[in-house]
């Protein structure tokens, strides 16, 4: 315990004296390219079909290995969001069965409810692990939990590449990291069909479940950009009465 | 307020500059020969006279009041919803950002409104450095506000730690760790700081403790910050003392309401951010749970302290001191330096308007701040490193060297003779300005 104390410490100096190469492993990357959405800018706002079919990309083929728990079924109903309608998402919530206890207190699996959070692929990090080697990160902050976040997002999911000769990693992704990444390319083309009749390429399910988890991370935006506007203009109007009343309280004073 | 029964003073006491309060309403009168607290409230926040050329950099003392409640009253809300406990913080955050009603607001108004209380500080200490605040008879505020700079630090450093994320554990390691440098007591105290032997909940428990109860100790400082500013009243631009009634304009209405002026316009920006960049001040790994068992590939400190973590990697071996020792020492040092001041400072002209040679010396100070801020954000190579070093040392030099030796060698311009002459172009003050003070009384 002291002995592994003392590491960590060693470890955290030679990290803030920054005199060592630890952080050069990173950076070998290119970042990002800078992709167009419909919810960038100060009034940008979700793409409600993109998010419907990013959500279908992500129970289809991410749910398989990535949990999101800090979404619940409900949130998919939910203004500013994919918003489904209240049948849709009972069906959805449905769908998947939730470990619960009955009445009298025996373990019972139910079907999901709105108020459900989504069930993980997973009973817990070492389950996930176990089964993968590392385990797969949750997806529910992804978007702000990368440097570039969408952007970064929609850049690993089409960055797969065949690698150079001498890599002996596991796949070759040309935006990730250091480049070697434990999940092997999840999308492919067709590999969903989407109910409302894109054509889901590669890179169109990218770009929906991108989008699908920028809301998920962010899913006050919109409330957040229109109550922003309202703010903005309570106080240019209110600035601009302040500076007539300075100027007038001010004009015997010079 | 009035110093008759005081000690003797070789300057105005502005509040003498005052009417006296007077009123004919018997309640406030029955208060006022009981508890003088309306009159209290009167002289010092609605007739205190201050120099009448106070320009929008004096704005920054009520905007940093403004800051203060704000923080506090947005950080007790989120209090109501948090959890402090390794397992659960993070979720806590995370129920505030999407269940609790505005919760995101109050999250991010709270997490930016701690920038913006930063940008403010040192806006302010800026203003403070340039005019020559420090110097006699302010030494006392002076050293009240590094204090209260040093609280804060404390302040939103601990706070920075409570989401939990990567960047809170990472960082809070990193920065306590600096205290095992001290010999001897270095590494009990490191474990006091920890409550154990790694950065595990008793730490995230007592620093939420501590966030908590520093705003009311900041208050409190904040409290005798005013005092000690009501003694001899406000420096001002040409840093010449007040001579007379003249020199001055009431706090009420004059201030007041261009201090609200420009609470709005900082308001505007800082809103900004809260509504349209609410995460770029912050950092991305803080949206990763904190996790033990992975360090991230690169720590980095909130903003506000790049300046001195770039000072802190700066320094290497030298003699004896381990270069983990000389950083914690520079580090510190370079923040206590700034309570010696208003003796390291040998020069009497407080103003840099009226120092040809020293201001320069100033602009170059807080070039020198900006390249040391950008440089602790930076992956360290040999070439920052030389420039991290260079620019530590002009650091030091600019307070040790260049702040006594200036005030010796420099010639300043000639003072203007009083504060009325300089800003009413040595008319004395027209009938109307001095008319309509009497009447405001």
């Amino acid at each position: 315990m002291i002995k592994t104390c003392r590491n960590l410490i060693i470890a955290a100096g030679m990290a803030f004296a920054g005199m060592t190469g630890m952080a050069v492993a990173a950076g070998d990357a290119p970042a990002a390219p800078k992709q167009e959405w419909s919810f960038d800018g100060p009034f940008g706002t979700f793409d409600r079909a993109a998010l419907q079919r990013g959500f279908q990309v992500y129970s289809e083929v991410c749910a398989a290995c990535h949990g999101m728990q800090y979404l619940h079924y409900r949130n998919l109903g939910e203004a500013g969001g994919p918003e489904f309608t209240e049948a849709q998402v009972k069906a959805i919530a449905a769908a998947n069965d939730v470990a619960d206890i009955d009445d009298e207190g025996e373990a019972i699996d139910r079907p999901g409810l709105p108020k459900d959070k989504f069930v993980s692929p997973f009973a817990n990090q070492r389950a996930a692990a176990a089964a993968h080697g590392v385990a797969p990160p949750d997806l529910s902050l992804m978007a702000k939990a990368r440097v570039g976040g969408p952007d970064y997002i929609f850049a690993l999911l089409t960055g797969y590449e065949d690698g150079p000769e001498d890599f002996d990693g596991a796949n070759y992704n040309k935006y990730f990291p250091g480049h070697n990444i434990a999940m092997a390319q999840p999308l492919f083309d067709d590999q969903v069909e989407y109910q409302d009749g894109t054509a889901a390429t590669q890179e169109q399910m990218a770009r929906d479940v991108s989008h699908f988890l920028m809301w998920a991370a962010e899913p006050k935006l919109e409330a957040r950009r229109s109550l922003g506007i309202r703010v903005m203009l309570y106080l240019l109007v209110l600035a601009g009465l302040m500076y007539f009343v300075k100027r007038k309280v001010w004009a015997d004073a010079h | 307020m009035s110093s008759n029964n005081g000690p003797k003073r070789d300057f105005i006491d502005p509040h003498d500059l005052a009417e006296p309060f007077e009123s004919n309403n018997g309640i406030v009168n029955w208060m006022e020969s009981r508890l003088p607290i309306i009159s209290l409230v009167y002289n010092a926040g609605f007739s205190f006279p201050s120099p009448r050329n106070l320009n929008y950099f004096w704005t920054f003392g009520m905007i940093l009041s403004f800051m203060l409640v704000f923080q506090l009253a947005t950080g007790i809300v989120l209090v109501m919803h948090y959890t402090p406990h390794v397992d659960m913080a993070f979720a806590s955050v995370e129920h505030i950002m999407r269940d609790v009603n505005y919760g995101w607001l109050l999250r991010y108004a709270h997490a930016n409104g701690a920038s913006f209380f930063f940008i403010a500080v040192y806006i302010h200490m800026i203003r403070g450095l340039y005019y020559g605040s420090y110097k006699a008879p302010r030494e006392v505020l002076w050293i009240i506000g590094v204090a209260i700079y040093l609280a804060m630090m404390a302040t939103g450093f601990m706070g920075y730690v409570l989401p939990w994320g990567q960047m809170s554990l990472w960082g809070v390691t990193v920065i306590t760790n600096l205290f095992s440098a001290l010999p001897l007591i270095g590494e009990p105290l490191v474990t006091l700081l920890w409550g154990g032997f790694s950065v595990d909940n008793p730490t995230l428990n007592r620093f939420f403790s501590l966030h908590y109860l520093l705003p009311f100790v900041i208050a409190g400082l904040v409290a005798l910050h005013i005092w000690a500013l009501h003694v001899p009243g406000n420096n001002n631009p040409l840093g010449i003392d007040v001579k007379g009634k003249q020199d001055t304009l009431s706090f009420w209405p004059y201030y007041q309401i261009k201090d609200m002026f420009a609470l709005v316009l900082f308001l505007i920006v800082f809103m900004g951010f809260v509504f349209y960049a609410p995460n770029m001040l912050g950092h991305p790994d803080n949206y990763i749970e904190a996790n033990p068992m992975q360090t991230p590939p690169h720590i980095v400190p909130e903003w506000y302290y790049l300046p001195f973590y770039a000072i802190l990697r700066s320094v290497p071996d030298i003699l004896f001191i381990p270069a983990k020792l000389g950083g914690v020492i520079a580090m510190f040092g370079a923040i206590a330096i700034w309570a010696l001041m208003p003796w390291l400072d040998t020069s009497r002209v407080r103003s840099s308007r009226f120092r040809p040679v020293w201001r320069w010396f100033v602009f170059i100070f807080l070039a020198d701040m900006l390249v040391l801020g950008w440089l602790g954000a930076q992956v360290p190579n040999d070439v920052l490193v030389l420039i991290g070093q260079l620019c530590t040392i002009y650091y030091f030099a600019f307070f040790l060297i260049i702040m006594p030796v200036m005030g010796l060698i420099e010639k300043p311009k000639p003072l203007p003779t009083s504060i009325a002459d300089e800003v009413l172009g040595g008319a004395a003050a027209p009938d109307g300005a001095a008319a309509a003070q009497e009447k405001r009384g």
